[in-house]
C-alpha cells in the first residue's frame, strides 16, 4: 500500500470524507447486498456505483488497474454457482453432482454482478486512504482503544522494511547456491525469515514506543484533529440510499432472494 | 537517578543480566557507561527509561529510582534513544513521529507542534513536517528519535549504542546534535557505546560495567580510560590512540591480473531507476578492494552488479576466462549454482541470509547444491567452524547468535564453497573492537591465499587494513579508470 | 503495571498466575504478525486463490482445502501472543490488510476476518488461555475453518448451493483449517521459538533456557 499511494489518482469529494465515514459507507452500502443473491439489486446499486465513481474521477483505466482482481473473480464465482447453485426448473447439462439448471443459471448471473457490486465500492473508496489518517479517524472519530489502534499503525508502517528485506533475501539466496530450485521451499525459508525479522523489528519498536511514554494509563492528547463534516454525511446519506434504492428495486420486481432462503 | 543492590533477571534465564548495581548519578552529570557485550549495559538503560518489561520478561532485586520514584511511574522524565535507526521511526511524517512521544504525555495540541519545530531545530532537521520518514538517512532517522526524545522535555536523555548503525557522517551528525542539545537544556547524559572517542570529550564521568554484572571502575573520563585500558580493550571496547594491531594493507601491483571488470556500467536495484552511470572498475587478482563513499552513492549496488546479483542496466561485468571457467564472461547469467565457486557475496544484514536451523546445517547448504560427496562436506564445514571459531556454536539456530557470530557465520557459508571472488557488503557494521580485529585478520589470510576481495565500507580503519585498492564513488575516479 | 517493583519470586517458582492484560510489545508485535500475515494472504490471494477457483469451479467443494493458509493469522496470534483477543486482532488485522491493498472481496474480507478470528479465539478461550499444543492449534485452525464456512453461507450466497456441495466443502475447510493453519501455524511458532524471535513471550521462554 506504501508503494503504491504515490501514483494513486485523487477521488474529487470523496478525498474530503473522513476514512472511517469512507469504511462506514462501504459496509453501508454492501452490507444489505450481502443478504440477497438476485441480479436486479446487485445491477442498480452497481449502476449507480459506476455513475457516482465516474463524476468522482475514476476512469477506466483506474478501474480496471485497481479493481482487477475484483473483475477476474467475478466470473470465476459466477461458474461456481453455475455449477453448484441449488437446481430449479429445467436441466440443460449434467455430470456428478454438477447440474446446469434454470435456476443456476439465475443464480450464476446474480453472483457475478453481486461480486462486483460487493467489491468495487471497497477498493475504489480506499484507494487514497493514508494510513495515519484512517488510525487517526479510528481512535478519535470511531472511539477504537487508542493503544491498539496506534499499535496496529506502527506495526504497519514496518511494511516499507519488509519489502526491502524481500528483496534483499530473494538475492542472497541467488548467492548462496539456491536461487534457481525449488520455488516453494526458498518461498518457505524466506517468509520465515520474514516473521523473525518481523517480530525482532515489532519488539524493538515496542521499546522504542515505550521510551516515548507510549501504552500507559495517562490519557494522551492528539496533534492531528480528526473530524467529520457534512461530506462525511453526505456520502453516508448516498451509501444507504443506493443500498434502499437497489434492494427496493429487487423487492419491487419480485427478484428479492434473500441467502437463507 | 540513584540504584541500591539493583539487579534484573530476564525471565528464561538462570543467570541475572546485572547483579548489585549501586550508582548514583546527580542531575547534569554526562556519563558513558562501557563494558563487554552482554555485562547488562542496556539493560540498565531500558530500566532507567522504564521500558524493561514487567513481571512477565524477568525479575529485578534491589532499588532504582528516578528523582525518588519508580522508572515506569514517570515515564517521560527519562527518554531513550536506541541503537536501530529503522526499528524507532514510529509513524510515516516526519512530524508525527516528532510529536507521538508529546501526545502520550498529554501535551496540549499547540504546544505539541510548537515543541515539535523546536525540537526539529535542535537536531538540525530542516525537513517539512509532512516528510515522509522512510526517505531519511540512517543519521536523520537517529536525529528524528533524537528530537522525539527532546520533545517530551526529558530532564534525562538515555542513548543505547546510538551510532552504532552509522556512517561516519552520521555519527558526527548525531554527535553534534546531542552536544547542542545538552548545552542548551543542561539535562542529565548516559550513552552506552564502543566507540569512546565519539563521546569522551562530551561526559564529565565513565563508568564500566564487568562481565558479572558489576560496576567495576567509576570516574573522571582520562583518568579511567588510562587505568582500565587492558579491560576496555579486553571487553571489545574501541580505546582511543589504541590502533588494532592488524597487518596494513599493501598495494596491488599496478600490473597484476584482472578477475572481474566491470565496462561502462549503469547500475540500480529496478530496472527503471538508474543510481550510476557511466562506471568502470577492474579487480586485480588476490588483493583486497574497497569501495568507498557518501550514502546514496550507490555503493551496495555496484558490489551486487559486480557479484552477479543484479544485471548491469547498461555496459557489462565481465569475468576473467580463469574465474568465467568455462561458462560465459558476465556473471549475472550463471546459474545459482555455478555462482557459489566463483563469487561468494556477503550481505550488510546477516539475517537476510540464513535458511537453516543449525549453524552446521546452515554450512552446509553450499555444498550441497554443488553436490559435493558426504565426506568432503564434513571437511569443509569442519575447516570453516574452526577458522571462524565457531565450532562451539555447530548445532547453535543461527538466529540467535550475537551480531558478531552471525557475520562470521555468513562469511564462513560463503568461503565454504571456496570462491575465487568474495564480495562482501559493510562487513564491520556494528562490530566490537574484538570481532573487528578477527574479522579483518582473516580476511586478510583470504587474500594472502590468493582470494580476490571486493569490500563495501564506510570505516577508516578497515580501509586502512584491506584497502590494496582504493575506490571512491564520490569522486570521478571510477570514470577515469575506464581510460587507463 | 504500576505496583512497586520489588515482588521477588524465587527463580523456580512453578507457573504463577498469568497476567492477561496487554502489554505495548504483545500489540505490536501481534500487529506486525498481522500484517506480514495480511501480506502473505496477498501472495496466496493469487496462488491460493488459482487452486481455489479452479477447483471450486470444477469440483463440489474441494476448493476448502485451499483455505487454511487464510485462517493462519488466528492461530499464529493465538500461540505467540497468549492473551483475550490476540487470535481475533491479528486474523482481522491481516484480512484489513489485504482489503486495503485491494483483493477480490473487498469488504467482506472484513467479516471474513472477524469470523475466522472469533472461531480461532474461542478455542483458546474454551482452554482458558492456558493450553497452547498442537491439539490446541489444531482445534482452532479447524474452528476457523467451520466459522469461515458459516460466513460464506450468507456472503458468498453458498445457502443457494446443494447440500453435497455444503457438506463437502465442510469437510476440506475444517481439515485444511486444522493442517495449513494450525499444524503448519505451531510448527512456525516451535521455529521462531528457537530462533530467540520470541524470548519476550511467554511463548519463547518455555523453549529459551541457554544461559
Amino acid at each position: 500500500m506504501i508503494m503504491t499511494m504515490a501514483k494513486t489518482p485523487r477521488l474529487h469529494l470523496v478525498d474530503r470524507v473522513n476514512p472511517v465515514s469512507r469504511l462506514a459507507a462501504a459496509m453501508l452500502l454492501t452490507t444489505p447486498l450481502l443478504l440477497t443473491v438476485d441480479w436486479v439489486s446487485a445491477a442498480v446499486a452497481l449502476g449507480i456505483q459506476l455513475v457516482l465513481f465516474a463524476i468522482a474521477g475514476v476512469t477506466p483505466k483506474v478501474l480496471v488497474s485497481r479493481g482487477w482482481p475484483i473483475l477476474i473473480a467475478a466470473p470465476i464465482a459466477g461458474l461456481s454457482m453455475l455449477l453448484y447453485g441449488q437446481p430449479e426448473g429445467t436441466e440443460y447439462w449434467s455430470f456428478w453432482l454438477a447440474r446446469i439448471t434454470d435456476g443456476s443459471i439465475e443464480l450464476a448471473v446474480a453472483v457475478t454482478v453481486r461480486v462486483l457490486a460487493i467489491g468495487l465500492p471497497a477498493v475504489l473508496l480506499f484507494m487514497n486512504v493514508d494510513p495515519t489518517e484512517l488510525a487517526d479517524g479510528l481512535a478519535q472519530v470511531a472511539k477504537l482503544p487508542s493503544r491498539f489502534v496506534l499499535g496496529a499503525l506502527a506495526g504497519a508502517r514496518l511494511v516499507g522494511l519488509f519489502m526491502e528485506d524481500w528483496r534483499a533475501m530473494a538475492l542472497s539466496r541467488r548467492a548462496r547456491g539456491i536461487g534457481d530450485h525449488g520455488v516453494i521451499r526458498r518461498f518457505a525459508t524466506m517468509a520465515f525469515a520474514l516473521l523473525v525479522l518481523a517480530i525482532r523489528r515489532g519488539s524493538k519498536l515496542a521499546t522504542a514506543m515505550e521510551a516515548r511514554g507510549f501504552g500507559s494509563d495517562h490519557p494522551r492528547t492528539w496533534a492531528r484533529e480528526s473530524r467529520v463534516g457534512w461530506p462525511d454525511a453526505a456520502l453516508l446519506c448516498i451509501a444507504a440510499g443506493i443500498a434502499v434504492l437497489a434492494i427496493g428495486c429487487a423487492v419491487w420486481a419480485g427478484t428479492y432472494h434473500a441467502v437463507w432462503a | 537517578m540513584e540504584a541500591r543492590g539493583w539487579g534484573w533477571r530476564h525471565a528464561g534465564r538462570r543467570r541475572s543480566a546485572l547483579d548489585g548495581i549501586d550508582l548514583v548519578i546527580s542531575p547534569g552529570e554526562r556519563v558513558l557507561l562501557l563494558g563487554p557485550s552482554g555485562s547488562g549495559k542496556s539493560t540498565l538503560l531500558h530500566a532507567l527509561a522504564g521500558v524493561h518489561g514487567g513481571a512477565e520478561e524477568g525479575e529485578e532485586t534491589g532499588s532504582l529510582l528516578i528523582d525518588g520514584e519508580w522508572p515506569g511511574s514517570v515515564r517521560g522524565r527519562a527518554s531513550l534513544v536506541l541503537q536501530d535507526p529503522d526499528s524507532q521511526v514510529i509513524l510515516a511524517r516526519v512530524g508525527d513521529d516528532v510529536a507521538f512521544g508529546c501526545e502520550n504525555l498529554g501535551v496540549p495540541r499547540d504546544e505539541i507542534w510548537r515543541r515539535v519545530r523546536r525540537a526539529l531545530d535542535e537536531v538540525g532537521l530542516d525537513l517539512p513536517l509532512d516528510h515522509p520518514t522512510s526517505m531519511l538517512s540512517g543519521g536523520q532517522k537517529q536525529r528524528l528519535a533524537l528530537a522525539g526524545a527532546l520533545a517530551m522535555g526529558p530532564g534525562l536523555l538515555l542513548l543505547d549504542e546510538p551510532t552504532a548503525n552509522l556512517d561516519p557522517a552520521g555519527v558526527d551528525e548525531v554527535r553534534q546534535s546531542v552536544a547542542r542539545t545538552l548545552d542548551r537544556t543542561g539535562a542529565t547524559f548516559v550513552v552506552v557505546e564502543h566507540r569512546v572517542d565519539v563521546w569522551i570529550d562530551l561526559v564529565t564521568r565513565v563508568v564500566v560495567l564487568g562481565r558479572d554484572g558489576r560496576v567495576i571502575a567509576d570516574g573522571e573520563p582520562q583518568h579511567v580510560i588510562s587505568t582500565q585500558r587492558d579491560a576496555l580493550l579486553a571487553a571489545g571496547v574501541w580505546v582511543p590512540g589504541v590502533r588494532a594491531t592488524v597487518p596494513t594493507a599493501r598495494p596491488a601491483p599496478a600490473a597484476s591480473v584482472v578477475d572481474l571488470e566491470g565496462i561502462d556500467l549503469a547500475i540500480g536495484r529496478r530496472s527503471d531507476v538508474v543510481v550510476r552511470s557511466g562506471l568502470s572498475l577492474a579487480l586485480p587478482r588476490a588483493a583486497s578492494t574497497v569501495l568507498t563513499g557518501p550514502n546514496g552513492a550507490g555503493k551496495s549496488t555496484l558490489a551486487l552488479t559486480m557479484g552477479g546479483l543484479l544485471p548491469p542496466l547498461s555496459g557489462r561485468v565481465r569475468a576473467s576466462e580463469g574465474l568465467a571457467d568455462g561458462l560465459k564472461a558476465d556473471p549475472i547469467r550463471w546459474r545459482s549454482r555455478e555462482l557459489l565457486t566463483r563469487i561468494g557475496t556477503v550481505f550488510q544484514e546477516p539475517e537476510h541470509q540464513f535458511v537453516a536451523s543449525t549453524v552446521q546445517r546452515e554450512l552446509e547448504v553450499a555444498p550441497r547444491a554443488l553436490g559435493l560427496d558426504a565426506a568432503t562436506t564434513a571437511r569443509r564445514t569442519h575447516e570453516v567452524l574452526e577458522r571462524l571459531g565457531l565450532d562451539r556454536l555447530a548445532e547453535a539456530n543461527p538466529f540467535t547468535l550475537s551480531g558478531g557470530e552471525q557475520r562470521r557465520l555468513t562469511v564462513g557459508c560463503a568461503l565454504v564453497a571456496q570462491p575465487r571472488v568474495v564480495v562482501l557488503d559493510e562487513p564491520t557494521f556494528g562490530q566490537d573492537r574484538l570481532t573487528w580485529i578477527e574479522l579483518v585478520t582473516l580476511l586478510r589470510a583470504l587474500v594472502d591465499d590468493g582470494t580476490t576481495l571486493l569490500s563495501v565500507s564506510h570505516d577508516a580503519a578497515y580501509l586502512d587494513a584491506l584497502g590494496d585498492r582504493h575506490l571512491d564513488l564520490g569522486s570521478d575516479a571510477l570514470r577515469m579508470e575506464a581510460a587507463a | 503495571m504500576h505496583t512497586a517493583a520489588s515482588e521477588i519470586s524465587s527463580p523456580s517458582a512453578p507457573r504463577k498466575p498469568r497476567d492477561l492484560r496487554w502489554r505495548v510489545v504483545d500489540i505490536v508485535v501481534a500487529s506486525v504478525i498481522g500484517v506480514a500475515t495480511g501480506l502473505l494472504f496477498l501472495f496466496w490471494n493469487n496462488v491460493g486463490y488459482a487452486w481455489f477457483s479452479a477447483a471450486d469451479a470444477l469440483t463440489p467443494g474441494l476448493g476448502g482445502i485451499a483455505v487454511g493458509i487464510w485462517l493462519i493469522g488466528g492461530v499464529l496470534g493465538g500461540l505467540i501472543i497468549r492473551k483475550p483477543g490476540a487470535a481475533l486482532f491479528v486474523e482481522l488485522l491481516a484480512a484489513i490488510v489485504s482489503a486495503l491493498v485491494g483483493n477480490q472481496w473487498g469488504i467482506e474480507t472484513i467479516y471474513s476476518g472477524v469470523m475466522q478470528g472469533l472461531g480461532a479465539e474461542l478455542v483458546f478461550a474454551i482452554f482458558a488461555y492456558r493450553r497452547f499444543g498442537l491439539l490446541t492449534a489444531m482445534l482452532a485452525g479447524a474452528a476457523a475453518g467451520a466459522a469461515a464456512w458459516t460466513l460464506e453461507l450468507f456472503t458468498s450466497g453458498n445457502l443457494a448451493k446443494s447440500a453435497e456441495f455444503l457438506g463437502l466443502y465442510f469437510t476440506t475447510v475444517v481439515i485444511s483449517g486444522a493442517v495449513l493453519a494450525g499444524l503448519l501455524g505451531w510448527l512456525i511458532v516451535r521455529g521462531l521459538a528457537a530462533t530467540g524471535a520470541l524470548n519476550r513471550f511467554a511463548a519463547g521462554q518455555d523453549v529459551a533456557q541457554r544461559v
